[in-house]
This record gives C-alpha cells, sequence and structure tokens, in this order.
C-alpha cells in the first residue's frame, strides 16, 4: 500500500468524526435557538473568511501543531504525556528568561539561543515524568497532569515576583528586546514564525520517525512493544527520549506564543493550548500530516467560534464540546473498525476499499 | 475538604478493582458538580442536587464504560477525551443557561448538620461532628465500601474481575456487567463528589471548579493501595493541604498565593514518587478485556 492511500485510509476515522460532531453539534445549537446553518457559516467564515481570520487561524495552529507534533512523539511510544500546557508554561519561562537576561545579542545568535532555551525548558519539565516512569514505574498520566498545574502556579508565582514588570501590579514580566521577537511573515496581519516552525518540525518528525534508525526503534517500542525488548531495544531509553522530545516541543510552542503573540510573559497566555494539542495528536492519528491538518482544524474551531458567537451569540464553548466529541468518535471509530466492520462499510462506500 | 476527594477516590476504587482505569473521573466529578449545580439552582434543593449530580456523573461513567468495556477502547485516552468533552459542554450549558453576568448565580447548599453532644467537644468536635450530610457520607461509605469489597461473594468476584478476568469468566463471572456496575458506582460517588463542590464547598460553579480534583483521587486511589482505609487517609492529607493552603492564605501569612495552591499538586507528585510497590494493583488494571 503506497503512502496517500495510506494517509487517505488514516483520514476517514476523522472526518466521519467531525461529520458526526458537527450534527450534534447542530443539535444543540438548535437547543440554543440558533439556525445551525447560520451558526456554522459564522463558524467558517470567522476561521478562514478572510485575511485576518485566516492569520488568527493559523496563529493558533503553530503551538497546537508543534505541541500535537510532541505529544504525537510521546504517544508513539505508548506514553501518555498529559504535561503538555506545562511543559509549554516552561518553555516559555525560559524563553522569557533568557531573552531578558541577553537583550544586546544580535538576533543571529539570539534565536537558535532561544530555541535551544525553550527545547531544554520544555524537555527537562518533561523528564522529570519520563525518569519517574522508566524507574519506578509510577503512572505518568498522574505525574504530568500534576506537573501542569505546578508549572503554571510556579510561573504564576514567578510574575508576581521576581519576574514581574517595574511598575505594574498585574503578573506580566517585561517585555522582550525586539531582537527576540519573532517576525511577522504575513503583511498586516498578526501572523509569526512559529506556523514556519512547526511545518519543519512536522516534515522533521516525518523524517525522523519513518526514515531513521531511531524513528523505527521510537515506533516499535509503541507499535509492537514485545517483539521491540526482546529485539534489544532499549525501551526506557526511548520512553524518556520520547517524551524530552515531546516537552522540547511543547515549550517550543510555549516560545512562539511569547516571542510572536504576547512579546512578554503573562499568567494565562495559553489558552488550554497544551490540553488541546492532546487532542489534536488524537485526531490527527499520530501521523504527522494528520496532526498539522488536525491543528489547524482545532485551531479554525476556536477562532471560528468566536466570530459565531459575536455574530449568532452561540456560546463559544460549543467549540470544546465539538472538540472532544471530534477525539470520542475517532476513538470509537477506531474501534468500531473491530467489532462491526462499519468503517469498514463506509470505505467500501466511498470506493477507497480494504 | 478531603470529602470530595475522598469520595471521588472511594468511586475509583470500584471502578479500577474491577479493572477499569478510569480518567475520566474528573470529567465525571466536573459534569456531576454542574449537573448537581443546575438542579439545585431551579429547584432550591440540595437533595435533589445531588440526584442531578449523580444522574450527570453516571451518564458520562456510562458511555466511558460502553466505550471502553463494549467497544474495548483505550481506557486512558476515552477516559481523557471524555474529559474534554465533560468541560466543554458543561461551560457551554452554564454560559446558555445562565449568560456571562457579573453576579454568579448561586445553588441552594447543604446545610451543616451538627451530631449532638459530639460536636461540642473542644477543638475536634466542630471540625469532625459539624459538617454536612455529603462529609458524613463520605465517612460512612469507607467501611460500607471496604466491607462490601472483601466481605460479599459480590465484592470478591468484582475483584476478580480486576485481577484475572479470563479466570473470571470462566467461573461464570459475568465480567462486562460487572465492570458496568463498577462504573455506575464510580459515577454515582464521583456525581456526589462534584455535588460536594457545587453544594457545599461553594455555591457557585465555575469552570474548572474540579481542578484536577479527580486526578488527585487517581493518585488518592494508588497511595492507598486500592484499599478504601487507605484512600481515606490520603485524602484527609490531600485534603489537609488543599486547606492548609486556604488557611494560610486567609491568615495572611506572607507565602505567595500561588505557591500555596501548589501544594496539593506538589503533594501528589511527591506521594506518587515516594510508592514503589506496585504489588497492590489490580492485575488486570487498563487492559481492555476482550473474550475473542
Amino acid at each position: 500500500m503506497n503512502n496517500s492511500k495510506r494517509l487517505l485510509r488514516l483520514a476517514t476515522g476523522p472526518v466521519v468524526a467531525v461529520a458526526a460532531a458537527f450534527a450534534i453539534g447542530a443539535i444543540l445549537i438548535a437547543i440554543a435557538g440558533v439556525d445551525p446553518l447560520v451558526a456554522y457559516q459564522a463558524l467558517f467564515l470567522g476561521a478562514f473568511g478572510n485575511k485576518t481570520a485566516l492569520a488568527e487561524t493559523l496563529i493558533k495552529a503553530a503551538p497546537l501543531t508543534l505541541a500535537g507534533l510532541g505529544i504525537m512523539f510521546a504517544f508513539r511510544t505508548n506514553t501518555f504525556n498529559m504535561g503538555a500546557e506545562g511543559q509549554l508554561y516552561f518553555g516559555a519561562l525560559a524563553t522569557t528568561v533568557v531573552a531578558l537576561a541577553f537583550p544586546g545579542l544580535p538576533r543571529v545568535f539570539l534565536v537558535p539561543v532561544l530555541i535551544l532555551a525553550a527545547a531544554l525548558g520544555g524537555g527537562l519539565w518533561a523528564a522529570i515524568p519520563a525518569y519517574l516512569k522508566a524507574t519506578r514505574g509510577s503512572s505518568e498520566i498522574i505525574l504530568t497532569i500534576m506537573l501542569n498545574y505546578v508549572a503554571v502556579l510556579f510561573v504564576g508565582f514567578l510574575l508576581q515576583g521576581p519576574l514581574q514588570a517595574p511598575g505594574t501590579n498585574t503578573p506580566v514580566s517585561p517585555f522582550i528586546p525586539a531582537n527576540a521577537q519573532a517576525p511577522i511573515i504575513w503583511g498586516g496581519t498578526r501572523l509569526h514564525a512559529s506556523i514556519l516552525l512547526a511545518v519543519l518540525v512536522a516534515i522533521g518528525a516525518y523524517v525522523l520517525l519513518w526514515h531513521t534508525p531511531i524513528g523505527l526503534k521510537l515506533r516499535a517500542v509503541g507499535d509492537t512493544p514485545g517483539t521491540a525488548k526482546a529485539v534489544g531495544i532499549p525501551v526506557t531509553r526511548m520512553v524518556v527520549l520520547s517524551m524530552a522530545i515531546s516537552g522540547a516541543l511543547a515549550g517550543l510552542a510555549g516560545m512562539g506564543e511569547i516571542t510572536g503573540v504576547h512579546g512578554r510573559l503573562l499568567s494565562g497566555f495559553s489558552p488550554g493550548y497544551g490540553n488541546t494539542a492532546i487532542a489534536v495528536a488524537l485526531v490527527g492519528k499520530l501521523n504527522p500530516v494528520g496532526v498539522v491538518l488536525s491543528g489547524i482544524f482545532f485551531a479554525a474551531l476556536r477562532t471560528g467560534a468566536d466570530t459565531m458567537q459575536r455574530w449568532v451569540a452561540v456560546p463559544a464553548s460549543l467549540s470544546y464540546v465539538l472538540q472532544g466529541m471530534v477525539v470520542l468518535f475517532v476513538l470509537a471509530g477506531e474501534f468500531m473498525r473491530d467489532t462491526t466492520g462499519l468503517a469498514a462499510r463506509i470505505k467500501g462506500a466511498f470506493g477507497l476499499g480494504k | 475538604m478531603a470529602a470530595p476527594l475522598l469520595l471521588a477516590s472511594l468511586g475509583e476504587i470500584y471502578a479500577e478493582r474491577s479493572g477499569l482505569l478510569n480518567p475520566g473521573l474528573e470529567g465525571m466529578m466536573l459534569f456531576g458538580a454542574f449537573g448537581g449545580f443546575v438542579v439545585s439552582q431551579q429547584t432550591g434543593s440540595p437533595w435533589l442536587g445531588l440526584l442531578g449530580a449523580i444522574v450527570a456523573a453516571v451518564l458520562i461513567g456510562m458511555i466511558f464504560a460502553y466505550l471502553t468495556v463494549s467497544l474495548h477502547a483505550d481506557q486512558v485516552v476515552t477516559g481523557v477525551s471524555l474529559n474534554l468533552v465533560a468541560l466543554g459542554l458543561a461551560t457551554f450549558s452554564y454560559r446558555l443557561l445562565y449568560g456571562v453576568s457579573t453576579v454568579p448565580a448561586m445553588s441552594a447548599g447543604f446545610s451543616r448538620i451538627k451530631v449532638p453532644f459530639l460536636a461540642d467537644i473542644p477543638v475536634l468536635g466542630p471540625v469532625l461532628f459539624q459538617q454536612s450530610f455529603l462529609v458524613y457520607l463520605a465517612y460512612l461509605l469507607v467501611p460500607i465500601t471496604a466491607w462490601s469489597l472483601w466481605r460479599t461473594n459480590w465484592g470478591l468476584r468484582l475483584r476478580a474481575c480486576g485481577e484475572s478476568p479470563l479466570a473470571a469468566l470462566a467461573e461464570g463471572v459475568p465480567v462486562r456487567r460487572f465492570r458496568y456496575v463498577a462504573m455506575l458506582l464510580c459515577g454515582v460517588l464521583a456525581g456526589a463528589a462534584g455535588a460536594f463542590l457545587t453544594l457545599d464547598q461553594l455555591n457557585v460553579y465555575v469552570e474548572d471548579i474540579t481542578a484536577g480534583r479527580g486526578f488527585i483521587g487517581l493518585a488518592i486511589v494508588i497511595f492507598g493501595r486500592w484499599r478504601p482505609a487507605g484512600a481515606a487517609l490520603a485524602a484527609l492529607l490531600f485534603g489537609a493541604a488543599d486547606a492548609l493552603g486556604l488557611t494560610l492564605q486567609v491568615n495572611g501569612v506572607k507565602l505567595s498565593h500561588n505557591l500555596l495552591l501548589m501544594l496539593p499538586y506538589v503533594l501528589t507528585v511527591i506521594a506518587l514518587v515516594g510508592m514503589r510497590g506496585r504489588a497492590h494493583i489490580p492485575a488486570a488494571l487498563g487492559k481492555p478485556f476482550r473474550t475473542e
């Protein structure tokens, strides 16, 4: 089976899931007393309707995709990294601290240093639970979630103390120097370079996972753990590696938000990107192309939902409901394949064959 | 303070003892909190609110059960996704019903019940014996849960489902049905836990009112080695950390508000790190049970 056919096959699940989720969403919208078609039109236009909308969607897509790619790595070794939010915060923190510490550094040096800092920040925060899981078998799920709260609160603490911008009472840091701020890549919008980084990382992830020996080992640990162990793949090391990568990418997502969107660190800068990224990774079927598309989709949902709320007064939190349902249906679809063959029948109907 | 943690963890003990690892606990608690809030706000009765909370949580629990038991979906991923859905649905419905106003809607809460005589014991008295119904319920449920799991035939069979479902099936235990029932119980308790948050501790509903308590509940189950008594001790410990943070804040101790809030989460991490023995974990925990 060649690559494009395989990708199409992977895509069926999410596409059906999205359709189903939107169908149920339509019912909810109707309950809210609004014509679903009008609401969805607002949603779509809000996300893609004009230059600004598209830019906003892509701006949100960047952190979602980056963090989603990271989570993809972890999930590929069956390590459930729920800590993307916290890792994101640490990456952002590292970025801010380094940017503030070296104001004079010319951009050509500063950018790689910032990237390194963000990746280390996020990666280290992920490495802690990874190490604990590897050596003590502790549940990485609970650990990473707890560390999320710790990270957010810690950053909040710093922002009201040592990192607080002088002369203000709000939890914000000083602005980072102009050298550190990400360039705008689309004139007249807020779209900054992070989305390019996301695409690059996606390509890199694809190459790493499918065209290098280490990628093969990583995938083996997740796909066929028994065999992997039997042929001597150092599972523990792979798990820690995948978590570290996962955290590093989430950290990069955080960096993007600080250097591209806000220009400084502020408490609550992430509207749950890390957590949504989990959904992004799942709906993207743990595949780099899928994750990119999924990231755009979720970003579009968020952006469009705000417009939908403004235009037709449907609460924007509908996007959360749609999000959750899409993930659930993707999951249900994945497993229904085994018991009812429904997915196969739908595929047959669309002529995709088995 | 420990009551919601305890209630949730007791529910999770039932689920995990039957072999289902349920990270959806957080979502169940949240949805229960929301459901309880809405019902009690509309009807003015905390008891109906409690019922509403239970129904809401059980609903989520049943979806989880269907996906994981009948469709063999991965329990962790399903649970996490359900958390998203629950959060979204709750927030969405709340906004729909109450809009965004500066004065939040209030629910009808449980009033404190004084246990006569015992409540007059200095210091400990009011703390232990002047609480609302839900707290007493939590205390009572600890021995009841323990009894039901270890001293009844039903409990034995439930635990068998978690230790070795194939063997249990061979002995004629309807494993799937037991798991559904376990999730039902989990839902009931998670709903009660959520209700505590919106009907007792506070009388409002805010987004993410559970703030990770469901996950702390999961940690409590591990920390308490899947036993109600252990869970009770752990819950008290974590609840104390929660309360300590708030108390210190209220008394103006000059520690950063953020650091104090961190306390329960850090404690959970430490607890998990200190836990080495996995000897007590139900053997089939987390594995989908396929009969093919």
